[in-house]
């Protein structure tokens, strides 16, 4: 070995252990991102979904939630049910607002059968379903402000929707899962004594929402948190199938219970569908709030002009749906919750696709939360509202 | 009676009251705001009871919870640094007993009378901060690495205007010592008119506002509760924390929620103190000894007037987020803070 | 930001054939078969070569801006019945005949996916038949970006693939799980393990048999 190669060596040498510290230092410098598994049992999901979120310091890199925890197999278990057997699952879909998720299968039901309910019952559903969208959207504003941080609301909505609930249990004999809509009708007539007692819950509740306005929306904290983030435009919303309240928010103005003809006693009234321009998640939330509201005045109408007769259509003992298909989708309290039957002319259907408000809903949450801090994820989250028996059914 | 409470006490018997009364002063507040506000008046702003099964009005709840956490495992996570995890409550609940040692509450009811009282107190609020901080590292849960990290920013953010907030005061009096700044709170008088003293509340009502909301900040309560944010970090630096660690950093919340609100009843509210005027005292030599009962007293009716403020608040708002936090501090507070004393410095030479 | 636009009036007949009529421009020989139900809604059947090129179509050309669903359909009766069997006698015999249902059918699944105006609110079921041998279409991701939980949902349920689709995860089962549980021939194991008692509402107590009655307590 020469002197000159030696000394090449050398230099090489120096150089490779150079780099290798250089490398070192930058290896010690940097950072990693961080994986982080929000739920499955995490307070601000609602129920058991997960969302795994990748973390550059607090803001997000990439996150996909994960569902499943809660799937019930209820397109399966329709299979093998009789038509006034499916009502008591698909009760627990959205359980918040559980009537709400009869009366689009009924209504399928009866489109296949061709019959219809009589006004008396029209009208009576109407004002249950609004009833439960109130339960169901009452207790999102409260839990709102438990996720941005603001304990009192919920307890507030917790003390309202108690009401609402009663009111519920009253006609229906059941709080949570009233099972109550029948094919061609209702099961029963309403208690005496609901006209009352309802109006009075109405403005109790439009009080309430009057109380959360000023105690939350109308706070500059609550505004900071939410305003401008989890931006949804128009086109997006379209694409991913978002509906109810966070279609409206991004502008769209659509609202099922307006725009299509079903045998409801919604278009026999006067009311107005709220749409806000922004996308963001005070959109959302403040939509919501203008729903309760435009809710209770829908109920107040709805019970001056409630007509009279049965409630029950002439329907046989055993209910045969004729072979066909349908569809019919209604304005759930938590967004559009349609059926699509197809019926082969037995007892029960031959397929039911459910489909669910939240399932749409939650799958914009990849595209929305990228680049959001932590604390955005919660209120992004809070603001979309989903239920978990809704996206996993 | 008088003769009582001015006895020449041995050493030993002075140094064990003032052990005594410490415990005292850091544990009663902590154990009434807790039951006053955090069971009693939450409850009510959200049309509620609250306890009502322990005791008369629930009174004897507070035993109770602490009986169930006593009895509760402790217990340590597995790839836990056992050791900084264990003794992380301490920390917190440490520097509370540090901070009342400087407190004064009556004319010799004082644990230590400190010169730079002021100065110290500042320095060793922010020992919590390190007791948060190893806490959320030690408990090897990223939920917890994440609240203590949001802890230590938030703390860092907050002690600056906290600070400048006392710098007027501390302009004002002419003096770091926390029982002059009372003495010369309730022996000044408002351009000769010495009825009410001079509570340093109405000269520095600024300084005031941001002490208070750096206390909120200080506290890591609502609507700065980043770190614990149950909702999204699950109670951050205590998510793994159970049993009697988890109750030593209750006890230490509340505790220093309480502390705080004594040490903003010096700094503004006039302390143990009434005003000398009205028993006719010119200074802190002519006080009576019956202020020495009474002092306490005063202190904690005030303590719970300003913990009441800081209650409401954290059961109204809704939370901040991190980076927001931080631009309120940094763009707001701590210019507001620095004016306050540029104008409190020439109004002081002024006069 | 609120808004009292009126009932809108649901177009008659005319506008759902128009609709039939240019996506029949459009696709060309691909539109397989077509049903109009006047004042309720279309069925439009599509090749599955054609899969994504109708999703282009109706977002694209026609306006079909808002993705309400995409799933399957199996028709094939169900060999189980609805499990009401009892295990203990021969299995009764059953039709397997498939019968598509609207716009016919000549393959035993079939892809439903249902996309809506936002603008006049009328909706088209669009079906396509994917083969048994290999059931896949092209991803309609690209057109709608919604599709994606749509189509890793029916994938997993029903094993339809869909090429393009960045990453078919299963939702809702484990990723070891073999089978597609709406598939007509997976049985419904809850079904299986304990025999439906059909319509006997109350079972006898457990031991209680023919004794007489009011023996024990």
């Amino acid at each position: 070995m020469t002197s000159t190669e030696s000394l090449l060596d050398r230099r090489q040498m120096a150089y490779i252990a150079a780099q290798a510290s250089d490398a070192r230092v930058n290896v010690e410098l940097e950072t990693e991102g961080m994986t982080l598994n929000i739920g499955p049992q995490h307070p601000a999901t609602h129920g058991t979904l997960r969302i795994i979120a990748r973390l550059d310091g607090e803001q997000v890199v990439w996150a996909e939630p994960s569902c499943g925890y809660m799937h019930r197999g209820y397109e399966k278990l329709t299979e093998v049910r009789t038509y006034p057997q499916v009502t008591a699952l698909i009760n627990r879909i959205d359980w918040l607002g559980s009537f709400a998720n009869e009366v689009p299968f009924i209504l399928a039901a009866e489109k296949l059968m061709g019959i219809e309910a009589p006004p008396r019952a029209q009208w009576i559903r109407t004002i249950l379903f609004e009833l439960s969208r109130i339960a169901n959207v009452s207790l999102f504003l409260g839990d709102l402000g438990v996720q941005l941080g603001a304990v009192t609301p919920v307890f507030m909505a917790f003390r309202d929707r108690e009401y609402v609930l009663n009111l519920i249990e009253g006609a229906t004999g059941g709080r949570f899962h009233p099972n109550f809509d029948r094919i061609g009708g209702l099961k029963d007539d309403l208690p005496a004594g609901f006209i009352d007692e309802t109006r009075v819950v109405m403005k109790k509740l439009r009080n309430f929402c009057d109380e959360i306005e000023n105690l939350l929306f109308g706070n500059e904290i609550f505004q900071s948190r939410t305003r401008g983030i989890g931006v949804i435009p128009k086109d997006i919303a379209l694409q991913y199938g978002l509906s109810g309240a966070n279609l409206r928010a991004s502008g769209v103005d659509w609202d099922l219970r307006r725009d299509q003809r079903l045998p409801m006693a919604w278009d026999k009234i006067d009311w107005k569908v709220w749409t806000h321009p922004d996308g963001d998640s005070f959109a959302r939330c403040w939509i919501r709030l203008q729903e309760v509201r435009e809710s209770t005045r829908i109920v107040d109408q709805l019970l001056d002009g409630i007509p009279s007769g049965p409630v029950m259509a002439k329907v046989p003992r055993i209910i045969k749906v004729p072979e066909g298909e349908a569809w019919v989708s209604t304005e759930n309290p938590l967004g559009e919750m349609g059926y699509y039957v197809v019926s082969k002319g037995e007892l029960g259907p031959f397929r039911t696709k459910i489909r669910s408000a939240s399932f749409n809903n939650i799958s914009i949450v990849p595209w929305v939360l990228k680049g959001v801090y932590v604390p955005d994820i919660i209120t992004i989250l809070a603001s979309l509202y989903f239920i978990l028996g809704d996206i996993d059914r | 009676m008088n003769a009582l409470l001015a006895a020449d006490l041995p050493y030993w018997a002075q140094s064990l009251l003032r052990v005594l009364g410490g415990v005292v002063a850091v544990l009663l507040p902590a154990g009434t705001i807790v039951y006053v506000f955090l069971f009693k008046m939450m409850s009510f702003m959200q049309s509620r009871l609250g306890p009502m099964e322990a005791g008369p009005y629930g009174s004897l709840q507070l035993f109770a919870e602490v009986g169930k956490w006593l009895q509760k495992e402790d217990i340590t996570p597995e790839r836990a640094d056992r050791f900084i995890f264990k003794i992380a409550p301490l920390v917190v609940l440490t520097s509370t007993f540090l901070l009342v040692a400087v407190v004064p509450f009556g004319p010799d009811a004082w644990f230590t009378n400190f010169e730079a009282g002021v100065f110290y107190m500042l320095a060793v609020s922010s020992v919590s901060v390190l007791g948060i901080l190893i806490a959320g590292w030690s408990s090897a849960n990223k939920y917890s690495l994440l609240g203590g990290l949001r802890a230590a920013g938030q703390l860092i953010a907050y002690e600056l205007p906290m600070v400048l907030a006392v710098v007027g005061v501390i302009i004002q009096a002419g003096t770091m010592n926390l029982q002059e700044i009372v003495v010369s709170q309730n022996a000044g008088e408002i351009f000769g008119w010495n009825g009410l003293g001079n509570p340093f509340l109405l000269t520095q009502i600024i300084g005031f506002v941001i002490f208070m909301i750096a206390v909120q900040a200080e506290l890591t309560q609502t609507p700065f509760d980043m770190p614990i944010a149950e909702s999204e970090l699950v109670s951050g630096y205590m998510t793994e924390y159970s049993g009697f660690r988890f109750l030593t950093f209750f006890i230490a919340e509340f505790a220093t929620a309480g502390v705080f609100s004594l040490i903003a009843s010096v700094l503004f509210l006039g302390g143990w103190g009434i005003p000398f005027s009205w028993f006719g005292w010119s200074g802190i030599d002519d006080v009576d000894n019956w202020m020495n009962v009474v002092g306490p007293l005063i202190m904690v009716t005030k303590m719970l007037l300003l913990s009441f403020v800081i209650m409401w608040v954290r059961f109204s708002y809704p939370r901040f987020r991190e980076d927001q936090l931080q631009r309120f501090a940094w763009k707001v507070l701590v210019p507001v803070s620095l004016v306050n004393i540029m104008v409190t410095a020439i109004l002081k030479v002024a006069f | 930001m609120s808004s009292d636009a009126p009932v809108a009036e649901i177009p008659g007949d005319t506008r759902r054939d128009r609709i039939v009529d240019d996506l029949r421009v459009h696709l060309g020989a691909s539109l397989l078969d077509s049903l109009v139900k006047p004042g309720d809604d279309v069925w439009v059947r599509v090749e599955a070569s054609a899969w994504r090129r109708a999703g282009e179509v109706l977002r694209h050309d026609m306006g079909f801006d808002y993705f309400c669903f995409l799933s399957a359909i199996d028709w094939l009766p169900s060999p189980y019945g609805k499990g009401e069997d009892d295990p203990t006698e021969p299995p009764p015999e059953r039709d397997d005949t498939i019968r598509q249902g609207y716009a016919g059918g000549q393959t035993r699944l079939q892809l439903l996916a249902r996309v809506v105006s936002s603008t006049d609110h009328i909706g088209v079921n669009v079906k396509c038949d994917v083969s048994d041998a290999d059931p896949s279409v092209e991803s309609w991701i690209p057109v709608y970006a919604g599709a994606n939980w749509h189509e890793r949902e029916t994938h997993e349920m029903f094993g339809i693939g869909f090429a393009g689709h960045p990453d078919l995860r299963n939702m809702y089962l484990p990723t070891e799980f073999e089978g597609h549980p709406l598939r007509k021939d997976f049985p419904l194991l809850a079904r299986m393990v304990k025999p439906w008692p059909g319509i006997v509402d109350v079972e006898p107590l457990p031991g209680g048999g023919d004794d007489e009655e009011g023996e024990g307590e």
